[in-house]
């Protein structure tokens, strides 16, 4: 499977770990993944706030590389380049004339938005069936919240994926993993998204609420396909224990190292040492099971991750 | 030569206006075989008709064509005309110079030749029209009423009282539908079994009134006046004539713990059953899948595991051995009285158009419920004996949150229509659980309160009075913490998020068409909108009449409806069929499809293509009887002389009288000669 890779500027930053990681969990899987060439800014929250025009053309440009470059689709693991990306598309698809006039903003007559905007959750639910078989270490008994937030499955119209009201497409992901999901309330709930620098106490607040309701309900790990979201939630997550007794010490991993650790790649190529709350619980259990599958041999692939500290 | 009369109608201004009707009468009047061409204000009028009528007598004509307004509008008009003055009434056509020429043309030269074609093009039709007599059916004077809910129940008794045979059938153990669940009615809050029950007793009593329960359609033969319906009487594995409603059966029943139908799972019921105590037929039936019994025969095992039913009953009346039989019924006319169902909250639904709220966790948590199990727990005859306790733990619950419009006029949901009738049990909800439970709070969150009807606005108005307090909005989802629920809403009044605790939540939940009406349907040759409902045969003026002719609708299976609705669609449906049946026979316009037998080859293309089922296959036996071939035959009481078989047929063996090729051909060519 031939995919145009759009990493966006986070993949490229701050979430070099879900870049890392979905490359890894790539190649094993079949994926073939090409970064497409010239690729430029979604545009973001900035441009759909101040432009409409400007927020579509920005991503519209995108899918037009990617058709010249010969794309049937476009995978997108960033949820705001995802959601830019498929609303570029859906407004074009429904409106004929915008279409047209993107088509002369962007000087690319034979740009005809045929190219689909897949998003990670997707591409792997779909692929399923595949996952269990390639599974290695099953992460069996690992309880796992996943966390959608806002952009992944919304709006219905533009995503069209899952159930926008009550998604189970990473649910069934982690399924394949072997990892039991567990159900839990805030698994849609916003994290603050880019309030994170400007009104840092609310994002606090909210990150507080969707890890204490993961918690609650028995997770030991949260899984989501959003940079933003694991920033507000792993980054943050030390002030967000601040002023409780004790950390809520709630590993955040993206669903592709997850999945990683399932395929039995190494944490390390996984990007797991990035991250500020460590993950050792999670890669110790899997650890743990696959020495009992093994008959308590130690297996060599899993050295302890060295951590950064923030 | 033809001598036709050429009449062209001014309508006031309305034809006159964009076409030049005396041009059109002149050019006309030059036509070959066109005898007398001429103009007037209004042909409709009576000097106009008298215009006609007189032409027809001193000009001699054989052939008439009105050119004025859609046939739609007039065409019996001036036929009646033309067959007062003398002239067989299908001798005369109108060209609809109006509705296609003056009403869409602003260019009064374009339009008055185009006037001018049309005209021209019927002059030509009606220079082959032949004179054609009416057709007359006989009618079988006795009905067919499916579904036993009230509408059924009251069209049953209005055609029986009226004087004719009803059969009425029944899928369910008894009659009765969703009305005997409610607890109390809209707007006067009466009790909703007091009000049925009587009318339930009345269709078994009657005499004229032959009730088929736990019984459905299978399939249907014949055309108007002349159905022959056959029906599958399910096996109830009880003997009709035997049992006398004791019970004892029931009650000594082992397996008791299968959740009732009636109950809307909230109660429980035994294997052998009947739903509730004012059943009619008071008389029970096996569930299969639930009895121990028929579980062991589909096992395979020798012996019957249980049989104490059989043992109980003093008259022998349990026939574990009984199976489905087929009886046939002649009748004449058809009343579709389905009824409904509520669309299904969950996730999976039963249509693929159709998406559940997951959000809600409805089926996960107990204490969330729909309305028809509200009405079970209000209800006397109820589970809880009609106190207001919630599912979970039997707890009175001290708030109660009603969600409206769950499934409805959500498109999202795949259900954009108004479910109706919501509002309004939604406010009876708030004002039963009140009346009961006098230090609740009702809350409702709303879309609109659309209180159309009777005492309808004043009874949601009195629910607020009362103390339900209404929040204008939508909940996003609801979860259970720890005893309550947690309801996560938003009120557009107030622009504030809302997070109510509720003990329980009542989800006010779309009317959709029962599932499988559309092979019902089928069988009975009606057509129905996306969503299954019946479609009337016109929206205003033929609201209990479907495409098929003898066929009615009443009730909640054409439209959401409430009950007083139901009643007046099921009247209205009985009224029409006790006139259709006032007539020995009935008469209908002759345009129907007629079969050249010395031509057809038997193909029967014509017999795949009708939507009707008028086609008929007949033996051709020469004089000693041997076969020489089948042909089709269309049988004139099923027709509805759409033409379909006339375009299909490769040997042209086959056409519709007043539509033959020779008239449609001849107006085509008059426009290009």
């Amino acid at each position: 499977m031939r995919l145009g890779y759009y990493p966006g500027c986070s993949l490229h930053a701050t979430a070099r770990d879900f870049d890392e990681s979905f490359r890894a969990v790539a190649g094993p899987l079949g994926i073939d993944l090409v970064e497409i060439e010239d690729w430029a800014c979604c545009g973001a929250t900035a441009a759909h706030n101040t432009n409409r025009l400007l927020s579509i053309a920005l991503p519209a440009r995108t899918l037009a590389l990617a058709q010249e470059q010969g794309f049937d689709a476009v995978l997108a693991p960033c949820a705001a380049c995802y959601n830019r990306l498929a609303t570029a598309r859906h407004a074009m698809e429904q409106d004929p004339e915008l279409k047209e006039q993107i088509v002369g903003i962007l000087k690319r007559p034979a740009f005809t938005n045929q190219v689909r905007v897949i998003s990670v959750v997707e591409l792997l639910r779909d692929m399923a069936a595949t996952i269990k078989e390639k599974v290695v270490q099953p992460l069996a008994d690992m309880k796992v919240a996943c966390y959608y937030g806002c952009l992944l499955v919304r709006p219905h119209e533009v995503t069209g994926f899952d159930d926008d009201e009550d998604p189970r497409s990473m649910e069934e992901v982690v399924k394949a993993t072997g990892a039991s999901p567990v159900m839990w309330e805030k698994r849609l709930e916003c994290c603050g998204g880019g309030f994170s620098l400007s009104r840092t106490a609310s994002v606090v607040r909210l990150g507080r609420a969707i890890l204490e309701d993961a918690r609650k309900a028995g997770a030991q790990v949260m899984v989501l396909a959003c940079p933003m979201c694991h920033n507000n939630l792993d980054f943050r997550q030390k002030a967000i224990s601040k002023y409780r007794e004790e950390p809520v010490g709630m590993p955040i991993l993206y669903v592709t190292e997850l999945l990683g650790l399932a395929l039995g790649l190494a944490p390390r190529d996984l990007g797991l040492h990035r991250h500020y709350v460590s993950p050792q619980p999670v890669i110790e259990q899997v650890a743990a099971a696959t020495r009992s599958l093994a008959g308590g041999e130690q297996p060599a692939a899993l050295p302890a991750p060295p951590r950064e500290e923030a | 030569m033809a001598r036709i009369g050429v009449f062209v109608c001014h309508c006031g201004e309305n034809i006159s206006r964009t076409v030049d009707t005396a041009a059109v009468a002149q050019a006309l009047g030059e036509m070959p075989g066109v005898a007398h061409s001429t103009d007037y204000k209004y042909m409709c009028s009576d000097p106009g008709q008298s215009l006609i009528q007189a032409a027809i007598a001193e000009q001699k004509l054989d052939g008439v064509v009105v050119a004025a307004c859609s046939p739609h509008m007039h065409e019996k008009t001036f036929r009646r005309a033309a067959a007062n003055a003398g002239l067989n009434p299908f001798l005369c056509e109108m060209a609809n110079i109006r509705e296609q020429c003056s009403w869409i043309h602003d260019d009064r030269e374009a339009a008055t030749a185009k006037a001018i074609d049309l005209v021209r093009m019927i002059v030509e039709k009606v220079k082959h029209n032949q004179p054609l007599q009416p057709i007359h059916i006989p009618v079988t004077r006795r009905a067919l009423v499916i579904g036993g809910g009230i509408a059924g129940i009251q069209a049953a008794l209005d055609i029986a009282d009226g004087g004719c045979e009803v059969v009425l059938v029944e899928k369910e153990p008894s009659i009765g539908g969703h009305m005997s669940q409610l607890s109390e009615t809209f707007p006067t809050l009466d009790c909703s079994q007091c009000i049925l029950t009587p009318r339930m007793v009345e269709v078994y009593q009657h005499p004229r009134i032959k009730l088929l329960s736990y019984s459905e359609v299978e399939s249907l033969e014949g055309f108007i006046g002349n159905f022959k319906v056959t029906i599958r009487q399910k096996a109830r594995f009880v003997d009709e004539s035997k049992c006398n409603g004791c019970g004892d059966c029931t009650k000594k029943c082992p397996q008791k713990k299968i959740p009732s139908e009636f109950d809307a799972g909230l109660g429980t019921r035994t294997a052998i059953f009947v739903p509730f105590p004012q059943a009619v037929p008071n008389i029970p039936v096996i569930d299969r899948a639930n009895c121990l019994l028929f579980k062991g025969r589909a096992k395979g095992k020798k012996k019957d595991v249980c049989g104490i039913c059989a043992r109980t009953c003093t008259r022998g009346a349990i026939d574990y051995d009984q199976e489905d039989r087929l009886v046939t019924e002649e009748v004449g006319a058809i009343v579709v009285a389905t009824g409904y169902q509520l669309y299904t909250i969950g996730k999976i639904q039963p249509k693929e158009y159709l998406r559940g709220y997951g959000e809600y966790g409805y089926g996960e948590i107990p204490d969330v419920i729909d309305g028809l199990q509200f009405e079970r727990l209000a209800s006397a005859s109820g589970p809880t004996a009609g106190e207001i306790r919630r599912p979970s733990d039997g707890k009175v619950p001290k708030t109660v949150v009603f969600l409206q419009c769950i499934g409805s006029r959500d498109p999202a949901k795949g259900i954009e229509y108004c479910s109706k009738i919501c509002c309004m049990y939604v406010a009876k909800h708030t004002m039963l659980y009140q009346h009961k439970v006098h230090d609740g709070q009702a809350v409702v969150f709303f879309m609109d309160v659309r209180a159309g009807g009777k005492g309808y606005d004043e009874f949601t108005r009195r629910a607020m009075n009362e103390g339900a307090l209404y929040l204008r909005g939508r909940v996003s989802k609801m979860y259970r913490d720890g005893e309550v629920i947690k309801v996560v809403g938003y009120d557009t009044l107030s622009g504030e998020q809302i997070v109510l605790d509720a003990d329980m939540v009542v989800l006010a939940t779309a009317m959709m068409p029962q599932l499988g009406i559309e092979s019902l349907a089928q069988t009975l040759s009606v057509s129905y909108d996306q969503y299954g409902f019946i479609n009337e045969a016109h929206p205003k003026l033929r609201p209990v009449e479907t495409n098929t002719a003898g066929v009615f609708v009443a009730g909640a299976c054409q439209a959401p409806r409430d009950i007083p609705d139901s009643v007046a669609m099921a009247s209205a449906a009985a009224s029409k069929i006790l006139s259709l049946f006032s007539n020995a026979e009935l008469s209908r316009e002759p345009m129907v499809a007629h079969v050249n037998p010395a031509t057809c080859t038997g193909c029967f293309h014509c017999e795949r293509v009708c939507h009707f089922g008028a086609i008929q296959r007949k033996e051709v036996r020469d004089r000693q009887g041997n076969l020489i071939k089948v042909i089709a035959e269309v049988n004139e009481g099923v027709c509805q002389g759409c033409g379909t078989c006339q375009a299909t047929c490769p040997s042209k063996s086959i056409e519709l009288a007043g539509f033959t090729d020779a008239q449609v051909f001849s107006a085509i060519n008059a426009i290009f000669a």
